[in-house]
């Protein structure tokens, strides 16, 4: 398995090489970057031009400047980047460009990814699981429509249409009664499709389902939660106790009662041990603290399963710990929601509560508080993010749905079926595992994709990312920027593929033998 | 679960022929496809849409052949005219003269009741130009690099994936290693590069574009040549004597013509994005020059107070893409060979009847049908 992997990943390096030599030649023959200084009357245009020429060394081919800038590259491996100044940007060194830029597109990358993997993919599947269902075939129109929609126009539509119309419903939260019948009735529909079965399951889970989210924003709406959100215990037990159950409805079922004991009590670990990690997240104002309790709690969830789990002990302590896992969710949005109001008062008074430019505020910047600058991110990347995972999402819903079709046609499928297994075991074990093997492709083949969509959704919202980099540089030919942005790209989908290389080797047991 | 009904199953054993083999039998592979083709109403809708778009846009405002898209003052230096052959369409206004502003801040002029399109339907600019006129012409020019980029990254791909699936060895590893070169290299930065070289004339960035999205293509008929290289009718030709070129063109060849046209058509709906992302960027088509990306990037600051100038161009990039799309959809079907019978008609209008049905208890969608 890991010749496998560091095979692959040499072929991509090698190709990776062959690829910036190309981008670095086509760039810097994209445009004259002293066109400006050319056509200028100025009488220091000259030396200008003299100064410039010298500095990037104009006077010699691009094919060798290439090589001067690879030896720069090639310098990291012994702690001494040189990857060039950028000249549209004052002369300052492209790594710190790089170094300033870097954070906040990964964070919108990676968000927009995994999300649109764990969304794409669960609807793909219920929507294989109930072929031919009017939920398949809404869902399957939309996916239609979200693959047509150009990104930029979805992104504008959103920072013009939705974060203005979001912040003025915070302004005065009051949820109309229309919206929240239309929010229960779609919800209903969804669940009763999902759940499937006969007409009296499909309109008890139509009415509790629909009816359960109805009366949880008629409650928002009446204790003004809205105004300023809050999660607290309530929301904490809340939240657990969903994951829990969702967790466990999927992984090994309700029947398993050492399962059900095991994430009943992680569940309420998470719930009493809030109030402790609370000091813990004040105290130790630090990211790296939710990777601490991040430890802490999937620790704890397989110790619970180890003790508890008896015969099944496998299982049970890695359904308990992907519990304990999930449940720090809870524990930090609750971290942030705190400062809310903090947040509220320190935003610029023509902003709404939702961002819709650059990726942080600078006087939260400011601030040395964590999980305040967390929150200040989050409203900021909450918009970007969704026009960018709404590309993605079409294409993981499609690959999910006709991958999970596929699978379950199979004989295997059909054996497993015939030797008495569950639906769930069915689905979850046999079926899923090898549904997934096209996904992990189609991650590595994405990235491409959600990178140029990056480059746009920063465009709309005025972000100083990795995109202004290419935009700025390519625009003033500045190749030593585009150069610094592809590289990082570059590392990026290198990267994509070795976690797509892992994912099938760990899904596919032919790749790991050989 | 998954409905699996073996009643069609069941039904052909004993016999010679399925239900689905009764439906094509004394059919023509072409008739077959054209039937299944037509029984999917998405596409047969959006082929219309599409022609009546097609026809819209160049009809309208009419078109300009060869020329740069420049505006030279004419001789009398009382308008503009455009460099390149006019030839000119129904429509009275053009994408390049001011008018003067008929209704405050150049509001539509569009209204359902009583109905009439008035001058400018979809409202002016605030230079007064007519924005139905642009959008027109955006949709000329984007659908003009969608066409041309299908056919040169068809004919390319065709080509280098025959010849990588045909002969292997060193010419595939040469042909699948510059495929890779290209992939790894986000499609949207290498427009952008060479859209910046060619400086924003759309025919060039068509031809460009072309050079560089045929990759996909390739990989899929190289798929597909590898397989049916090891037929028997392969090997037969070749006993008869048959050149390579022979083989081919006119053995293999045929064979994937199903897995072109649908790839070449859901290209063709991944370029109309490309080149409108490219041109919002400001890498691709750029003024004098319109294309619909490039018209609401020019006009995104004016949101607030001009929306119209931002709502029709972006949907008419949304209806191209969507209906390009649905054909795809419906050319898969109908060149699927594993495709069996289709339970309903998958059309928009019943997915819509389908909705509801799916509440009445004993008429699931679904019910009675088979899988592929």
């Amino acid at each position: 398995m890991l010749t496998f992997v560091a095979r692959r990943l040499v072929a991509t390096l090698l190709v990776l090489l062959v690829a910036s030599f190309i981008v670095y030649v086509l760039t810097a023959n994209s445009g004259d970057p002293l066109r400006e200084l050319r056509g200028s009357r100025d009488p220091s245009a000259q030396d200008q031009i003299a100064y410039l020429s010298g500095l990037l060394n104009l006077d010699q081919p691009p094919v060798l400047r290439y090589f001067s800038w690879l030896g720069g590259v090639g310098a990291c491996f012994i702690g001494q980047c040189d990857l060039g100044i950028s000249v549209a940007r004052g002369e300052q060194p492209v790594i710190e460009a790089i170094g300033g830029a870097l954070g906040s597109t990964l964070q919108l990358v990676l968000a927009a990814t995994i999300l649109a993997i764990v969304i794409g993919v669960a609807i793909g599947m219920t929507t294989a699981l109930r072929q031919y269902s009017g939920y398949d075939y809404v869902v399957t129109f939309l996916t239609f429509v979200f693959y047509s929609l150009p990104i930029f126009w979805v992104a504008v539509l959103l920072k013009e249409f939705g974060a203005i119309q979001f912040n003025s419903f915070l302004g005065n939260p009051v949820i109309p009664w229309w919206s929240i019948l239309v929010i229960g009735i779609v919800m209903g529909f969804i669940a009763s499709s999902v759940v499937g079965g006969e007409l009296r399951t499909r309109v008890i889970s139509f009415v509790s389902v629909g009816g359960g989210v109805a009366a949880l924003l008629i409650l928002l709406d009446v204790t003004r939660w809205f105004e300023s959100p809050s999660i607290g215990y309530v929301g904490i037990a809340l939240m657990s106790v969903a994951t829990g159950a969702v967790v466990l409805f999927t992984s090994t079922g309700f029947h398993n009662r050492r399962a059900l004991l095991a994430v009943g009590i992680v569940v309420v670990l998470t719930i009493a041990l809030s109030w402790p990690f609370q000091f813990l997240f004040y105290y130790v104002n630090n990211p790296w603290t939710v990777v601490l309790v991040l430890a802490i709690m999937v620790g704890l969830g397989l110790l619970v399963g180890f003790f508890v789990g008896g015969d099944g002990k496998a299982v049970v302590a890695r359904t308990a710990a992907i519990v304990g896992g999930l449940g720090v969710i809870p524990l930090v949005l609750d971290q942030m929601f705190i400062r809310w109001d903090e947040y509220v008062a320190r935003i610029p008074l023509s902003n709404g509560v939702i961002a819709t430019i650059g990726a942080s505020t600078p006087a939260i910047r400011r601030v040395d508080d964590t999980w305040l600058n967390m929150l200040d991110s989050l409203t900021h990347m909450l918009l970007p993010t969704i026009a960018l995972m709404i590309i993605s999402l079409a294409a993981y819903t499609r690959y999910a749905r006709a991958s999970l079709l596929d699978v379950m046609n199979q004989d295997y499928v059909r054996t497993a079926r015939a030797k008495g297994l569950g639906e769930r075991t069915v689905v979850m074990r046999h079926a899923f595992r090898n549904a997934m093997i096209p996904i992990a492709t189609i991650i590595a083949l994405d990235f491409g994709a959600v990178i140029g969509g990056a480059v746009i959704t920063e465009r709309v919202f005025a972000w100083q990312a990795m995109g202004s980099l290419f935009n700025e540089g390519l625009h003033r030919i500045d190749v030593n920027l585009v150069m610094g942005f592809f590289l990082v790209t570059g590392i990026l989908a290198v990267i994509f593929n070795v976690i797509a290389d892992l994912l099938y080797s760990a899904l596919d047991p032919r790749i790991r033998v050989s | 679960m998954t409905d699996k009904n073996p009643v069609a199953d069941e039904q052909s054993v004993g016999q010679e022929l399925s239900i689905e083999q009764r439906a094509t039998v004394g059919l023509s592979q072409g008739a077959i496809v054209r039937r299944r083709f037509l029984h999917h109403r998405g596409a047969v809708i959006s082929v219309f849409v599409l022609l009546f778009l097609v026809l819209l846009a160049f009809t309208s405002v009419g078109t300009v052949l060869g020329g740069t898209g420049k505006l030279t003052p004419d001789p009398t230096g009382t308008r503009l005219i455009v460099d390149g052959f006019r030839i000119p369409g129904w429509w009275g206004a053009t994408w390049w003269e001011r008018y003067d502003i008929v209704l405050p801040g150049g509001a539509p002029t569009f209204t359902w009741w009583p109905f009439s399109f008035g001058e400018h339907p979809f409202g002016q600019d605030n230079t007064g130009k007519d924005v139905f006129a642009r959008v027109m012409r955006g949709m000329q020019q984007s659908l003009n690099v969608v066409f041309i980029v299908g056919i040169i990254s068809t004919v390319i791909g065709v080509v280098l994936g025959a010849l990588a699936g045909y002969y292997r060895g060193w010419v595939d590893q040469l042909i699948m290693r510059l495929t890779d070169v290209i992939i790894i290299v986000p499609l949207l930065i290498l427009g952008a590069v060479l859209g910046q070289t060619i400086g924003g004339d759309a025919f060039l960035l068509a031809v460009m574009i072309g050079l560089i999205a045929w990759t996909g293509m390739a990989r899929l008929v190289r798929a597909e040549f590898l397989s049916l290289r090891e037929r028997e009718f392969v090997d037969a030709a070749r006993v008869a004597g048959a050149s390579d070129f022979r083989i081919i063109f006119r053995h293999i060849l045929p064979n994937t013509v199903g897995v072109i046209v649908v790839s070449a058509t859901l290209l063709m709906s991944a370029v109309i994005l490309l080149e409108t992302s490219l041109s919002f960027l400001g890498f691709g088509i750029t003024d004098p020059d319109i294309s619909l990306g490039q018209i609401i990037s020019q006009y995104n600051e004016a949101f607030k107070t001009r929306p119209w100038l931002f709502w029709w161009p972006g949907l008419f990039i949304v209806v191209i893409a969507l209906c390009i799309n649905f054909i795809g959809d419906g050319l898969r079907d109908a060149f699927d060979p594993r495709q069996k019978r289709v339970p309903r008609q998958r059309g928009l209008g019943s997915e819509i009847g389908n909705f509801f049905k799916a509440y009445i208890p004993g008429t699931r969608p679904g019910d009675g049908t088979v899988n592929k």
